[in-house]
């Protein structure tokens, strides 16, 4: 199998390249089964990295672990840190709140507020205090919405619905609503796996338009989503992290054996 | 015909036979629950219509110091028994509160027995024979009729059968609801959520899941019960008012509102929810601005058909008094008072023809208050249901 792997629209990869979230052994339990074996990573900021492996490997949970989101199901245990700018985000003088301020979240199926495309993008700027009503609020939603490559095709019907746009706008909707929160990241559950091909392209392109600002986490069962657009790949197994790097070694010359068979479709 | 049908089945017969015979079935049931629904309707209007109608006599009335000092020499002999006492107890106070009708006779239309109305209805009655004939006379001359009867819906309850009225009881109930609402939505709705989206999933939120839905079956006398023990004889409350009757029928809807609650604000989508978290919300403004505007029309459907329930029920107000003779308009919360159902339960005991025609003309506003209420829980949930 042949991936096409943009490398021009890649990061270059350097020596300078920051750090911005890092996981040290990180181990979660969901009850009493173990879901994460401590997992070890840096993810670097303006980046993209994808998380791939089978169904059930953990890569879902690890990414729900980087904004708390973890914490809303009863029973789940976790030990290890989360480093985001130097703070464990499971320090006990930590609020899950503001962390999910600050790391921002897409979702697998597009899950816009039954409210006004206008208000779904306003709604938690207001209500974080970032913007008040009026001038400044029109501006920020304006932004947002073309920041998500949406505005062109709803500038003028915003005040419908955000559950009446297609499935695709729907999911860049959300990602508006995400970035006007101004997270420093955006993570990714499998954002395109419930839409088109033509949607899924829009998305991809917006995401590696959106990594100037942003550093983005995805979770992705597609291999060519993740050969196409990350800069580095995770391929997890099992609960573990088994290969970590940046996308091209991944996918042309992956060191274990595991990853090979994932990649090249001989089990998953 | 003579072709081959490569379709043909020789068991479809049969089996098509069994499609007939459970449709015939299932349309028997449907006819026979509509044909009683008919019957109860058509026998409720059919009894009930005639009370909306009162006898009125029209005859000559003397207002002088005598007869306002004993109102029964106000009407000749001949016609005394024709008139209703309710008139007779009434009179002197009409003739003190207009001089102007003193010293005079004038002819007008009283108030007639019920009796004489249960007789021109053709309904039993225990008129004498000479009654009828002075009666039957007086239907010539055209000086009895049938009026609207205006007191049925603007006096309370009386022992003088054509005197008396449902209006008190309206009042009653809706005073009584008003409490049971104030006491048991917002209670009910703000459990529901801690229940819902605070509470712990564990082992004491499962013990009390299964009481709340234990409570919401328990039978009604009972917290007729809980409300006399708790409300009357622990907090002194006065008995038969309607802030005792609607905090007690607030216990008995607590659990319905509670148990709909739950349900609708567990159907609100998980990822809805997830959503909203995910943009860095508290908890209180993900359950205020996302979830419950979400729930809102299950809540408001349910709580309305326990209200509902609530409004058609009698057993605890029996418990906590609100049976009582009720004569007077209620004013205030703590004011005695009864509630419709009540009304028609003490009216349905009574001997009196025209008592039996009130049951089921008080049977037909109760269903219609209930309807309406009904056809605005619609309304409401229509109005609020968010489009997807």
């Amino acid at each position: 199998m042949k991936f096409d792997i943009k490398t021009k629209a890649r990061t270059p990869i350097n020596a300078n390249r920051q750090i911005k979230v890092q996981s040290e052994d990180l181990k979660l339990w969901y009850g009493q089964k173990q879901a994460l074996f401590g997992i070890s990573m840096d993810i670097y900021k303006n980046s993209i990295t994808a998380l791939i492996g089978p169904s059930g490997c953990g890569k879902s949970t690890f990414l729900r672990c980087l904004n708390r989101m973890n914490d809303l199901i009863t029973g789940v245990n976790v030990d290890g840190k989360v480093i985001i700018d130097g703070k464990n985000i499971y320090d006990r003088d930590v609020d899950e709140v503001s962390v999910r301020k600050k790391i921002g979240m897409v979702f697998q199926q597009p899950n816009p507020f039954p409210k006004s495309i206008y208000e779904n993008v306003s709604y938690a700027p207001i209500k974080h205090g970032i913007v008040k009503k009026g001038s400044d609020c029109d501006e920020l939603v304006e932004n947002s919405l073309k920041s998500a490559g949406l505005w062109n095709e709803v500038k003028d019907i915003l005040k419908n619905p955000g559950t009446g746009l297609s499935g695709g706008q729907q999911q860049r909707l959300c990602i508006a609503r995400t970035i006007a929160v101004k997270p420093e990241v955006i993570l990714m559950d499998e954002p395109t796996s419930a839409l088109d091909p033509i949607s899924t392209e829009k998305i991809e392109e917006l995401m590696i338009e959106l990594r100037k600002d942003f550093t983005i986490i995805t979770v992705t069962h597609n291999m060519q989503q993740a050969a196409r657009v990350s800069d580095y790949t995770a391929f997890f197994h099992l609960g573990k992290l088994i290969e970590y790097a940046d996308t091209e070694s991944i996918f042309v010359n992956p060191k274990i054996k595991q990853t090979e068979d994932y990649i090249t479709g001989r089990f998953g | 015909m003579s072709t081959h049908n490569p379709f043909f089945d020789p068991t479809l017969k049969k089996r098509h036979l069994a499609d007939k015979i459970f449709k015939f079935v299932a349309l028997s049931a449907l006819l026979i629950a509509v044909s009683f629904l008919v019957i109860f309707f058509t026998d409720i209007i059919s009894k009930g219509l005639p009370s909306y109608k009162q006898a009125y006599v029209n005859l000559p009335v003397t207002y002088n110091k005598d007869t306002v000092a004993d109102s029964s020499y106000a009407i000749d002999e001949e016609h005394y028994e024709l008139v209703s006492r309710a008139w007779y107890r009434d009179m002197p106070m009409y003739a003190t509160a207009h001089p102007e009708v003193m010293n005079k006779t004038t002819k007008e239309w009283v108030l007639a027995d019920d009796e004489v109305d249960q007789y021109l209805k053709g309904h039993a009655h225990t008129l004498t024979d000479e009654q009828k004939v002075v009666v039957d006379k007086m239907i010539k001359e055209g000086s009895v009729e049938l009026q609207f009867n205006s007191i049925f819906f603007s006096t309370g309850d009386s022992k003088i059968p054509e005197n008396s009225g449902f209006l008190s009881s309206v009042v009653g109930s809706i005073l009584t609801i008003f409490i049971c609402i104030a006491f048991a939505f917002p209670i009910g709705v703000m459990s529901a959520i801690y229940l819902e989206e605070f509470a712990k999933q564990g082992k004491v939120s499962t013990f009390l899941e299964i009481n709340i839905n234990n409570l919401a079956a328990v039978p009604s006398i009972l917290f007729g019960l809980l409300g006399l023990a708790i409300f009357i004889n622990l907090f002194g409350m006065p008995r038969s008012s309607a802030l005792v009757g609607g905090l007690t029928l607030g216990l008995m809807t607590l659990p319905v509102i509670i148990v709909a609650g739950r349900t609708a604000l567990r159907s609100v989508p998980a990822s809805i929810r997830q959503a909203a978290y995910g943009l860095g919300l508290t908890k209180w403004q993900v359950v205020k601005d996302h979830v419950l505007p979400l729930g809102m029309p299950g809540i408001l459907t349910g709580s309305i058909i326990g209200i509902a329930r609530a409004m058609g029920e009698t057993a605890p107000l029996i418990i906590v008094g609100m049976i009582a003779f009720i004569p007077d308009i209620p004013t205030s919360f703590t004011q005695a008072s009864t509630v419709m159902p009540a009304q028609i339960f003490t009216w349905a005991g009574m001997p009196e023809g025209a008592y039996v025609e009130r049951v089921s003309g008080a049977i037909m506003i109760l269903l219609g208050v209930l309807l309406t209420m009904n056809a605005l829980a619609i309304y409401f949930r229509k109005k609020y249901e968010i489009k997807w």
